[in-house]
């Protein structure tokens, strides 16, 4: 089975080497030990707050404005050809 | 003139009047600035040559008319590099400014650089900074405090006038405000548009004014909050006059003491903060006991739910289209993962493995969806207190800035204890203020008010009137 520490990295993609694998796993493990505790209050029929103050329905008018030209956006890449933005294989 | 002696509001004062040479005054802000910098790294960028470019077109009728004003490098300048000090995000010039940028500059901010801080926002003591770690100007062996470290430090170092823009994902201004003595004020979520900051945790993050007083603080605040269509989550309503809150008394008002923030705390900043409680009695405030029973549970809430959202942000850095970008090669996942070994500093990876976890299938109702209802009890707990006093009041930090060979010794889990006290408050998304209470072996101890949600009024009242008391 694969360990712990190899799915969750693989899932966050991070190449990580072995001496980060056991330190994190180290660490992961006493992280998730002190989290414990939230076991001890009672959530029942408690909703999640996503977010600390709630705003509703905000929407905008559906409008075209004015947005970075092409040059503008290819402005930070070095990879780039012909426009584009480069980057490797996706499949 | 000796610039030195200027406050904020003389500054303004006199730069409306035309009294001031604004290039005489900038030519010797920044050979002070870079003087502060060389010895104590607050900056990632000093942004000298886009600051003088820009005071010749400064309208000087303007609420800052010509102020220099730093910014925390999470937050997108049009033309200056921000990098969030993270060595990903390395020569990355954004092309806009954010919403605080844009409304900060139109009423006449001079933006003088971009500030340190720990890696997106990830430290409480700003030592996770890979472009140099801000050194605090009390005892450049110590702490600025994080996240927002090299605002703080700056705020503290320089005797000119300016004010600081942070930001706290869970007590990211609070913190360096108390540990180099000065005011940070964090707003209530949504008060400030989070257009344009470099995200940590969307749900927790928040842009505020960093200076030497509450007044200042509360200057800038009325300049950069608002509500703003290019942020969803921004509060629908406008901004206000804040210094009208300021050079009030503060007779009547009801002051809750959390016993909970009273415990395992150093015994001299107990003291400290117990004083400037008596001062605030003194002044006029009625003082009472209340109780917040969920502040045990607050850290691992905040930890687990500002860890998941970070590790979903943070998967937009990908090696492509700005940032550090490497030469292409190998498979899209290879290449992506390779990059974020190779740029991303340890305690990212360790919030992003952390994060994760947290969210994959099989332990995402037992850690994040968990630490969210806890968090709806906090704001219950929170809002309980407000109907009972106006105001909280409580130390900000368990202890003083430590040394940084102390800090090296610390586990992760005893790093992100020390954020004990500020992250509830950042949780249940209410507006905070820091304010220096005195000195504990030569260091500065901060005293923190807390308001109820919008409320940031009260606590611009209550600290203003301690700091002239």
């Amino acid at each position: 089975m694969e360990e712990r520490i190899d799915k969750v990295s693989r899932i966050a993609r991070l190449e990580l080497t072995a001496e980060e694998k056991k330190r994190f796993e180290k660490d992961l493990d006493d992280i998730l030990k002190s989290f414990r505790k939230l076991s001890a209050i009672n959530t029942d029929r408690i909703k999640p707050t996503f977010q600390p103050v709630e705003v509703k329905n905000i929407t905008r008018k559906d409008i075209i404005e004015e947005s970075l030209s092409q040059k503008e956006s290819l402005a930070n890449a070095k990879n780039r050809e012909d426009n584009y933005f480069r980057g490797p294989k996706a499949i | 003139m000796d610039y030195s002696k200027l406050s904020v509001s003389d500054f303004i004062r006199e730069s409306k009047k035309g009294n001031i040479d604004i290039k005489d005054f900038y030519a010797k802000f920044f050979e002070e600035t870079k003087k502060i910098d060389k010895k104590h790294n607050h900056f990632i960028t000093i942004s000298e040559k886009e600051a003088l470019d820009s005071i010749g077109k400064v309208d000087r009728k303007s609420r800052l008319s010509a102020l220099p004003v730093s910014v925390k490098d999470n937050i997108c300048t049009k033309d200056i590099q921000s990098t969030a000090g993270s060595k990903i995000l390395k020569n990355y010039i954004p092309l806009f400014d954010a919403t605080s940028i844009s409304c900060a500059k139109k009423e006449g901010s001079v933006i003088i650089g971009k500030t340190a801080q720990d890696e997106f926002g990830f430290g409480t003591f700003s030592t996770n900074s890979p472009f140099g770690i801000p050194k605090n100007p009390q005892d450049i062996e110590r702490s600025c405090g994080g996240s927002s470290g090299g605002a703080g430090g700056f705020t503290a170092a320089v005797t000119m006038p300016h004010i600081a823009l942070g930001e706290s994902t869970g007590g990211s201004i609070s913190c360096p405000a108390s540990f180099c003595g000065v005011t940070g004020l964090t707003p209530t979520y949504g008060r400030v548009s989070r257009y344009g900051l470099i995200d940590y945790a969307n749900s927790l993050d928040k842009i505020g004014p960093m200076a030497k007083t509450t007044k200042d603080c509360a200057l800038m605040l009325s300049i950069i909050s608002g509500k703003d269509p290019m942020d969803q989550t921004s509060i629908q309503k406008n901004t206000e006059d804040f210094t009208r809150y300021t050079g009030k008394d503060i007779r009547g008002l009801k002051i809750g003491i959390p016993k909970e923030y009273f415990k395992g705390i150093d015994r001299d900043i107990e003291r400290k903060v117990r004083s400037a409680i008596e001062k605030l009695e003194e002044i006029g405030a009625k003082i009472t006991d209340i109780s917040l029973s969920t502040t045990d549970y607050v850290l691992p809430s905040y930890y687990i739910i500002a860890t998941v959202e970070a590790s979903t942000n943070l998967a937009k850095y990908c090696g492509m289209r700005y940032g550090a970008q490497d030469e292409i090669k190998g498979s899209f996942n290879k290449y992506f993962s390779e990059v974020r070994e190779k740029y991303l500093g340890e305690e990212a990876k360790r919030r992003i493995l952390l994060g994760t976890y947290a969210r994959m299938a099989g332990y995402r109702d037992q850690y994040y969806l968990k630490a969210l209802k806890v968090r709806t009890l906090v704001i219950e707990d929170f809002k309980k207190a407000f109907k009972k006093v106006d105001v909280l009041a409580a130390p900000t930090m368990p202890i003083i800035s430590p040394r940084f060979s102390e800090i090296e010794k610390l586990t992760p889990v005893e790093t992100y204890a020390m954020d004990n006290l500020t992250v509830g408050p950042n949780l249940a998304g209410i507006p905070m203020i820091s304010t220096p209470c005195g000195k504990s072996r030569d260091m500065p101890v901060g005293l923190h008010l807390l308001g109820n949600h919008m409320d940031e009024g009260k606590i611009i009242q209550v600290a203003d009137a301690f700091e002239n008391r």
